[in-house]
């Protein structure tokens, strides 16, 4: 396998295989915004979720020695976020883009203000952890560790798009995003839809949080998201709120995350931070791109907020 | 909630019910809600603060105490926080700014470090021109901040992109280039370990202002607000602004031209984020390198907030809040708290202010018609 690394061939493996380690994230996120925003509300604070439950599963590994409780705790932490979230949006004039920005900030804030004292240990049993998740699956390549993760979450993708599609939880959440009236005529509550909407979807932020701080880049610190959580909302917007298209809008993200690092590999060091800023100004040219000053964007659910 | 309803006072004015005193003490008890909410809001979201340190063991009159004293204590405690409150009031009106046309804008931390990158190059570029090296500075900030803000508002207008995403985006974008631009394109040699631009001239330094160690950024951040309250509540554009924010297509159909105004106020606003990022440099670093990232433009969408996006109610909200960041290194070494402490405050004053919206309209204290009969 290393007959890859050489000369110029190295650039779009590593793509590749950054593509695969990067994009996990962003599929967990991207779904678990793709399901808030189809019940028709729009959760910013992922970004912070994202962060806690990369902060919460760490913690918790580090403590039990199981990976998966720490994904476990993550999942359980962004639950709560969604729940906060939910809640404070079913108030009455309370804006849900203005409690995702707060949630965003506090999220972080509180991450940073627990995870202080899980910096530092990295010694003797971090190394372990992220080791026993993944030797169960194949290897791809030497070189390209698929982690558990990625394959749940692109086999989510498909469970969701299913979902939506031919089950009646998919059918409520629709409804509800469609249409607050249609919903309320049907005798379903869109608040509590909502609500747990917002849930799950927090979960699944805090699962790719979790991914984070485990599995890759694999250690806890305070710049461990750079955004990735709210690059996944505007992947959402990108894919058409369709999940499979989130799979794959995540994986052309992860790829763009992965050319800083993979130039570097093969010696090219200049112009290193503009390539960091990649993923960012791709975001932002598909947003310009695929957005219509006049025309809704078609398979937006008609309630939410951001494309009304 | 004991709303304080004076006894024997009707609730609803019934017979006849417009008595001039009483109607205009009830227009000033509506006025007075847009205070008092808030203001309540910000207590409760710090007495949750001060739980979340009772349940970590630690005191929460210390830590009060704490902020006090290096906050608001003494002459130097206050000096150091109006030095703060500087940047604070420009990137607050960074946000309140377009909050008024019904945009939320939160990446202001781009314009500020653009803003100061741009304004470090110029003064190192052109020395020697005195005050006018300073001006330049000031436009070279303002300018950058403008057009980065602008492009935000820009791409709202022409393509419908959502300014929360694309501005918050634009940060990250913003951060990735200052981090370029200092490491490679406009690099001091000499500075080694942090990599900076070349230090400004002694000249270029923003200077104190009369009678207090307090720099002139904060003359600057106050003159700025006022403006921009005039601008936004005593004029017709800042009128036609307001109502883009009420309902875009009510100002259409009025034939306001609302991409213009968007595109102007958007700039506006960034103008002023980038003015925070040279007065950074000018008055505080002197060099243009990654301290400029240094989350004014996260809490200025905070001081926006509490400030409810009015530019004269950004100076004391922004004044408090410095006096918080200027506390945290005391609270860190006293109490032995980890710097994100004002992080998980400012995110609780952020929520209990969120939450205060759903409280409008319903005391009956507020209520014009509480106070018609007297």
């Amino acid at each position: 396998m290393n007959g890859f690394d050489i000369g110029w061939w190295g650039v779009p493996i590593a793509i590749f295989g950054g593509a695969i380690r990067v994009s996990t994230p962003f599929i967990f996120v991207s779904l678990g915004e793709c399901l808030t925003e189809r019940s028709g509300r729009i959760n910013l604070g992922l970004e912070g979720t994202l962060v806690f439950g990369a902060m919460a599963g760490y913690a918790v590994a580090f403590h039990t020695g199981s990976p998966w409780a720490g994904v476990a705790a993550a999942a359980f932490a962004g639950m709560v976020f969604g729940l906060l979230h939910g809640w404070l949006c079913s108030l009455p004039k309370v804006n849900d883009i203005a409690v995702g920005i707060a949630l965003m900030l506090f999220g972080t804030g509180i991450a940073f203000f627990l995870g202080k004292p899980y910096i530092q240990p990295v010694a003797p049993d971090l190394p372990a952890i992220p080791l026993g998740w993944w030797t169960d699956i194949p290897q791809l390549e030497a070189a390209l560790r698929v982690n558990v993760l990625f394959v749940v979450g692109a086999i989510l993708a498909f469970v969701m798009a299913w979902m939506f599609k031919a089950t009646r939880i998919g059918l409520i959440v629709r409804v509800v995003g469609d249409s607050t009236d249609a919903a309320r005529a049907m005798g379903l509550d869109p608040n509590w839809v909502r609500l747990w909407s917002t849930a799950a979807g927090g979960a699944l932020a805090g699962i790719g949080g979790a991914y984070l701080s485990l599995y890759y880049p694999g250690s806890w610190n305070e710049g461990i998201s750079s955004g990735q959580g709210l690059m996944a909302v505007a992947l959402v917007i990108f894919a058409r709120w369709n999940p499979i298209n989130c799979l794959w809008a995540a994986l052309l993200f992860g790829g763009a995350g992965a050319l800083g690092p993979a130039l570097q590999s093969v010696g090219v060091s200049e112009g290193y931070y503009l390539f960091f800023a990649a993923p960012y100004v791709l975001t932002l040219g598909l947003l310009v791109a695929t957005s219509s000053p006049t025309q809704a964007i078609s398979g937006a659910p008609g309630e939410l907020s951001i494309t009304k | 909630m004991d709303t304080g309803t004076p006894q024997g006072m009707s609730p609803n004015g019934t017979a006849g019910a417009i008595a001039p005193a009483g109607l205009s003490l009830g227009a000033a008890m509506r006025r007075s809600e847009a205070i008092a909410l808030p203001l309540l809001a910000l207590i409760a979201g710090l007495a949750a603060f001060g739980a979340f340190l009772l349940a970590l063991g630690k005191s929460p009159i210390d830590f009060y105490g704490y902020v006090f004293q290096a906050g608001f204590g003494s002459t130097f405690s206050w000096e150091n926080t109006l030095s703060r409150a500087a940047p604070l009031l420009l990137a607050a009106l960074c946000v309140a700014i377009p909050a008024r046309l019904g945009l939320v804008v939160i990446g202001g931390e781009g314009a500020i470090v653009l803003g100061g990158v741009a304004a470090g190059v110029t003064g190192a570029s052109f020395p020697g021109l005195g005050l006018g090296g300073i001006v330049m500075m000031a436009l070279a900030g303002a300018l950058t901040g403008a057009l980065w803000i602008g492009a935000v508002g820009w791409m709202r207008v022409r393509r419908g992109v959502n300014e929360t995403i694309s501005s918050l985006l634009m940060a990250y974008i913003a951060i990735a280039l200052m981090n370029h631009f200092v490491e490679s394109v406009f690099r001091d040699p000499a500075s080694l370990n942090k990599p900076s631009t070349a230090p400004l001239e002694a000249a270029y330094r923003l200077a104190d202002m009369p009678g207090m160690a307090v720099h002139w950024g904060l003359g600057i951040g106050l003159v700025a607000c006022i403006v921009s309250y005039i601008v936004m509540e005593r004029t017709t554009w800042g009128f036609a602004a307001r109502i883009v924010g009420g309902n875009v297509r009510a100002a259409q159909i009025q034939g306001l031209p609302t991409g213009r105004l968007i595109l102007g106020f958007t700039a506006l606003a960034g103008g002023f984020a980038g003015l925070a990022g040279m007065v950074e440099v000018s008055a505080v670093h002197g060099i243009a390198n990654g301290s400029l990232a240094a989350g004014y433009g996260y809490t200025g969408i905070l001081i926006a907030f509490l400030a409810r996006h009015n530019a004269l109610a950004i100076i004391p909200v922004a004044v408090l809040l410095a006096g918080f960041e200027a506390s945290s290194g005391l609270v860190q070494r006293r109490m032995d708290l980890p710097d994100a402490t004002m992080l998980v405050l400012q995110g609780l004053v952020f929520v209990a202010i969120l939450v205060s919206e759903t409280l409008v309209g319903r005391f009956r204290l507020f209520k014009p018609e509480t106070w018609v009969r007297a």
